[in-house]
């Protein structure tokens, strides 16, 4: 009797835990779900689907036709490749400049640490749109060392979509907050073993820091990905533009392609959701290997 | 020569100082084991000795050079961590061949040394294994691995067996001992587990609150403690105290007794000890025995822990102290039984009422 009331439960719990993740689950899938399916339809039907079901399935007239129309309009091929360089070249710096600046911080007994570091914390609440003027100002008269020699101006540029965003406090925090749970022993067994303090951040604390390279990693890759304002500020040349600013090639009119938006929004979503998915793989993995003691 | 010799030295953390002046001669190939409560300061001197903390005073020499200024790594030690320190993402091979990795050995060079410490330590099976997959034995094996493969010479252990459980402890405790013998190789030891320090050590140093209250052989600590400090601190159970009064005193020996002790003459060597007055009298719970009548002591039994080759007696003496008292035979008390007591009274130990602020007492 107790077994089989116990067994009840479970079930019963069961059941209500697998109905909250579906529901948590259809939250997030329909909206991809809706761009995707819209992606196929006509305009027309796409707007009339809006109120039932059908928004979400595949039915109707379906084709490929947004797809030729949006490459057509504008050269997507182009902003895929500018926002996947720019996104990854910046992410692979950060990873490399805030670990770095965290191991600093945790690590290495230097004279100011305290205050360099709360200069640092207080750098989070500022937005970047407050600092964008000056920084535009900032990156109009930059030198920079280039084919022909020194050149004035970042504007126009990969780098200037790029260097400002490798260092930013919050990664430098998640990094700090990370290393200060590693296990000291660790660090001091390589120290007695005679390791330099970069070995010991090639081949001691990096290998285990796997989530946090992944959570700052995603966190990074979409800020950048997702980013507008700035490249609409400092980028003018069409062959370096990003996604985003590339979205208004489809809005800037009167009557909206909204099956095109949907066609251009469906491919700028795949390299997120790819990275995203490679890098929980190495997230799970990383704390899998790492939840050990000793 | 790897002597390892510490002379004055101090450390202080701001204001506050938590090693307190220590002197230590630690011989080539001895093994040196530091002893005392949580907080004596025995870690802390043992990571100066490594150079993982700072030295705030005084002098260590290791191998006849001072080495306060030189980096952990140019010392010539190794030191085995209480959390074994073995890196999760590498396998027991690369764990253990850490060091020689970083010194450039080459890869033949490698293989020969990892191999000839995992044959001395016997985990040969062990080495394409992760941490993970590792007991805690083991893994502590592994640390002691990375350890001698560089050919140190001095071993540091901080408390390497603390976190293994009892039947472990005792294997790897001998293992420890073996490894001594077959390396010859100076260690150092901290531990708080006296059964550890009087089983291993060549030499026990007893710390408590930044100084050292003595250092000897164990022998020479359990039979001849130089205060009331190292008294209770070796032996178990712990040696039992009771305040007497010192009716005479003549050379080495004084006459005592109290409202509890009938008068007796004890040995009275130690440094301290008044001619007259108040002293503190211990006897070791092995030196009590049960007598018929004209005991020196008479209680009654709180409790008894029989644990088959000896007997544990808890006594209530009259004014509601009390005293243990180990029996080398299983007998049976029953609580609230009357007992007579004896001992030889050349085998006590008498010590001044304020002894354990002994400073450096060797």
């Amino acid at each position: 009797m107790m077994a089989a009331v116990s067994a009840d439960n479970r079930g019963l719990r069961l059941a209500t835990r697998y109905a909250v993740l579906l529901l948590v689950a259809i939250i997030f899938v329909f909206p991809l779900l809706f761009m995707a399916m819209s992606s196929l339809k006509p305009d027309q039907q796409l707007l009339s689907d809006t109120d039932s079901l059908r928004a979400f399935l595949p039915v109707g007239d379906i084709s490929f036709n947004n797809y030729f129309a949006a490459f057509e309009r504008a050269p997507i091929g182009v902003f895929v490749f500018n926002s996947v360089l720019v996104t990854g070249i910046t992410v692979v710096l950060t990873i490399l400049v805030c670990s770095l600046a965290g191991f600093a911080f945790v690590f290495l007994d230097w004279t100011g640490r305290g205050v360099v570091f709360s200069i640092l914390l207080a750098t989070l609440i500022i937005p970047y749109e407050t600092i964008f003027i000056p920084l535009l100002l900032m990156a109009s008269q930059l030198p920079w060392i280039g084919t022909e020699g020194i050149e004035i101006g970042w504007l126009n540029t990969y780098r200037v979509q790029i260097i400002p965003f490798i260092a930013d406090g919050l990664s430098i925090f998640l990094f700090v907050q990370f290393f200060k749970d590693l296990p000291r022993e660790l660090i001091e067994a390589s120290r007695v073993e005679g390791a330099s303090w970069w070995f010991i951040y090639r081949r001691v604390v990096m290998p285990l820091s796997g989530p946090v390279i992944a959570t700052a990693a995603i966190l990074k890759f979409l800020f950048m990905y997702n980013q507008y304002l700035w490249p609409l500020m400092v980028v003018q040349a069409e062959e370096i533009r990003p996604v985003m600013v590339g979205l208004g090639y489809f809005t800037d009119q009167l009557n909206v392609p909204w099956g095109e938006v949907m066609a251009y929004l469906t491919i700028i979503t795949i390299p997120v959701l790819a990275f995203y998915l490679s890098l929980q793989r190495v997230f799970i993995a990383s704390v899998a290997s790492t939840g050990v003691k000793g | 020569m790897a002597d390892v010799l510490l002379k004055a030295i101090k450390k202080s953390y701001g204001p506050v100082e938590v090693i307190k002046g220590v002197d230590i001669d630690i011989n080539d190939g001895e093994f040196v084991v530091f002893v005392g409560p949580s907080g004596c300061g025995k870690s802390t001197l043992l990571r100066m000795i490594a150079g993982l903390e700072d030295i705030s005073g005084g002098t260590l020499e290791i191998a006849g050079r001072v080495v306060n200024d030189i980096e952990a790594s140019e010392r010539g030690i190794a030191m085995v961590f209480q959390s074994y320190a073995i890196f999760p993402h590498m396998t027991v091979r690369e764990n253990v061949a850490f060091g020689l990795t970083i010194a450039g050995a080459s890869k033949a060079e490698k293989e020969a040394k990892v191999a000839e410490a995992a044959r001395i330590l016997q985990m040969e099976h062990l080495l394409d294994r992760r941490p993970s997959q590792l007991s805690g034995g083991q893994r502590q094996r592994v640390a002691i691995g990375r350890a001698i493969v560089r050919k140190p010479e001095v071993f540091l252990f901080d408390e390497p067996l603390s976190n293994l459980d009892a039947a472990l402890r005792l294997d790897m405790r001998i293992e420890i001992g073996k490894l001594h013998k077959s390396l010859g190789a100076t260690m150092v030891y901290v531990t708080h587990d006296q059964v550890e320090a009087m089983t291993l050590a060549d030499k026990i140093v007893v710390l408590k609150d930044g100084y050292v209250q003595q250092i000897g052989a164990p022998m020479d600590l359990y039979h001849n403690p130089a205060n009331r400090f190292v008294a209770g601190f070796i032996g178990a159970p712990s040696m039992n105290f009771l305040d007497v009064e010192i009716v005479s005193r003549e050379g080495d020996s004084a006459r005592i007794h109290s409202d509890l002790v009938s008068e007796i003459t004890v040995p009275a060597w130690r440094e301290g000890v008044p001619f007259s007055g108040r002293a503190t009298l211990g006897i070791r719970p092995q030196d009590l025995r049960t007598v018929d009548t004209g005991g020196i002591l008479q209680g009654n039994v709180a409790i008894a822990e029989r644990l088959g080759i000896e007997t544990v007696v808890d006594i209530t003496l009259k004014d509601g102290s009390r005293l243990l008292v180990s029996l080398p035979e299983d007998r049976v008390f029953e609580p609230g039984q009357p007992v007579e007591l004896g001992f030889d009274p050349a085998r006590a130990h008498l010590f001044a009422l304020d002894a354990e602020a002994t400073r450096n007492a060797a």
